[in-house]
């Protein structure tokens, strides 16, 4: 039986978190009720004349530059026309022959990155990028949910007219984890980056995928499937692990395959094929008459470029070399960029990079996924968890103190001062109060005393619990072994 | 004749038109004498000019860009106003799911 290789290329769309749309000042905020957000231009009326939003170009050229790709001089939008009633212009206004960038690459992990728990630095590999182009949004089709869905759809135009771009990749993806990795990497960029919020439940962030597969060391591509509906990293994997199968099933069979779009069906955990005419794909492009020619000059482009914030790629790498962390922590703190913010504001505040790292990650993001929580929705605040680990290193309070006044900063606005001082819970570091107790409890207990000095040293530990009973953990527990070496002796 | 009724119902596919055998014969000779007309204009040698899809004129990069504000469009009564039918704040149109 032949080996097979997939060969895999994605079409992410992002949507751009600009305060209006692309070519009108209608807002694009998310939730609003159906049909407030439009005006002439987005709804499609006649004499209705787009104008470009600045801030759209500019994020999705930050996008290009921070995914590698050439930023052209000139490009042009483009009109592709198809008829669907969420497109009330007949046209969705995109760029064809002449996109704003091309000739990117995106680097991911390969099979030992960091997402992966392992000490070993990851293999990269290169996937090349097509093109990252500009485009507006359609409206939205509601098929289900009203008393006569049966025999209608709804049609909310909001979101008509929201900036996207599109960013398709070269066919250089050879698995469905690659495929994964891939779309994880890109969506970090575009947090870091902050022109997304990248939300799939939203529809912020988009994935369709090119599938085909052939003979491992073939060079001709195999029959082109595209896979749509991939809306979750989850789906992505799996439908893609579905359409793979499926079109080595076919052909070890004896089938042949024909080019199509399919749909990936949640439900039936099974990609399916849509009915879709020959001509489907004629969509006529040509040069949108209602807009300039987009002029990218290279001042402008320097411009942008030197707005760009550190990469996580970049972050995760100073991090190690910085603060000493291991590349699986180094992973997990910059996820994002406010996380990474986050956690190098706790590290500055602490002055201990590594015991910042345990407690951002460990308490602090185990209690926000708890809570079902983002780091920008944190209760504690960096500057307080900061304190809270430097209060720890300065021995001003145990570490199984901490995580009792962390619970209590859970709760909100409180210092971790305020909550120490509130519940008396500084730690006893001054020897003369601590002797006193020390020989209150030896006192106490003669028969454990006897049996110490008989030889039997895990008395020891009775000792030091009685200890940390009478001052409700507070004693250090340093200066009480050397408390009571003292005195039993 | 250059457009066959092959290209008319190809087209009008497109447009999602439905037409009658008699409109398909009816739109072929007009058809051919809209783009006969094209023939006409291809007359004249162009070889020298640079084909223009747009009126590009000398500009500073920005001047045809908008800051990013957003302001109030229409609201949902009147964008719903010529809409032939609507409902629950949304336009209604016979039910579609392929595209």
């Amino acid at each position: 039986m032949a080996e097979w290789e997939a060969v895999i290329g994605l079409e992410v769309h992002v949507q751009l978190q600009t305060r209006s749309k692309i070519f009108c000042a209608c807002s694009t905020r998310f939730g609003d009720p159906p049909n407030t957000n439009v005006c002439p231009v987005c709804l499609g009326l006649p004499g209705a004349l787009p104008v470009l939003n600045q801030a759209a170009v500019e994020m999705a050229m930050k996008a290009a530059l921070a995914l590698n790709c050439r930023i052209n001089r000139f490009s042009r939008l483009a009109r592709k026309n198809y008829f669907y009633p969420d497109l009330p212009k007949g046209y969705q206004i995109s760029q064809y022959e002449q996109p704003l960038a091309e000739h990117g690459y995106l680097m991911v992990e390969g099979p030992a990155g960091p997402n992966r728990a392992s000490e070993t630095p990851a293999v990269q590999k290169r996937i090349g990028l097509t093109r990252v182009h500009l485009e507006d949004d359609a409206g939205k089709s509601i098929h289900d949910g009203f008393a006569d869905s049966a025999r209608n759809s709804y049609v909310d135009l909001n979101r008509s007219g929201t900036p996207l771009i599109e960013i398709v990749s070269d066919p250089d993806i050879r698995s469905p984890q690659e495929a994964y990795d891939y779309l994880t990497r890109l969506k970090e960029i575009m947090l870091f980056l902050g022109v997304s919020d990248c939300n799939m439940e939203e529809g912020s962030l988009r994935c369709d995928a090119n599938v085909s597969v052939r003979p491992r060391g073939a060079e001709r591509f195999g029959v082109k499937i595209e896979v749509k509906n991939l809306n979750s990293f989850r789906f992505l994997k799996q439908a893609l692990e579905y359409e793979i199968d499926r079109q080595i099933a076919a052909l070890e069979d004896g089938g042949t395959l024909t080019q199509e779009t399919r749909l990936w069906n949640t439900d039936e955990q099974r990609t399916l094929g849509m009915r879709t005419k020959e001509f489907a794909h004629d969509y006529r492009y040509f040069p949108e008459p209602d807009l300039m020619p987009l002029i990218v000059s290279e001042e402008w482009e320097e411009r942008v470029r030197a707005g760009l914030p550190e990469l996580p790629e970049a972050r995760r790498e100073r991090f190690r070399a910085q603060y000493g962390l291991r590349e699986y922590d180094a992973g997990v703190l910059t996820v994002s960029r406010p996380l990474a913010d986050y956690y190098e504001e706790v590290a500055g505040v602490c002055g201990d990079p590594r015991a910042a790292a345990n407690w951002v990650q460990g308490d602090l993001l185990g209690a926000l996924n708890a809570a079902g929580k983002d780091i920008t929705e944190s209760t504690v605040s960096a500057q307080h968890l900061g304190e809270l680990v430097r209060l720890i290193g300065e021995g001003a309070i145990s570490g199984k103190i901490a995580k009792t006044v962390f619970e209590k900063m859970l709760a909100g606005g409180q210092t971790p001062q305020e909550i120490i001082a509130a519940e008396g819970l500084a730690q006893i570091s001054d020897a003369s109060a601590l002797e006193k107790v020390v020989a209150e409890v030896i006192a106490a207990s003669p028969k454990q005393v006897e049996q110490f000095r008989a030889g039997k040293q895990e008395v020891l530990r009775y000792f030091v619990g009685q200890i940390m009973k009478a001052t409700r953990g507070r004693a250090n527990p340093a200066l009480v072994n050397q408390l009571l070496k003292k005195h039993l002796v | 004749m250059k457009i066959t009724e092959k290209d008319v119902r190809y087209v009008a596919d497109l447009a999602h038109l439905e037409l009658s055998a008699e409109e398909i014969a009816r739109f072929v000779p007009q058809l051919d004498e809209i783009l006969g007309y094209m023939d006409k204009l291809n007359e004249l040698d162009t070889t020298q000019v640079e084909p223009m899809a747009q009126v590009v004129y000398e500009q500073d990069e920005l001047e045809t860009l908008r800051a990013d504000q957003d302001r109030p469009g229409f609201s949902q009564e009147t964008a719903l106003a010529n809409a032939p039918d609507s409902g629950a704040g949304h336009f209604k149109v016979p039910r579609v799911i392929e595209r």
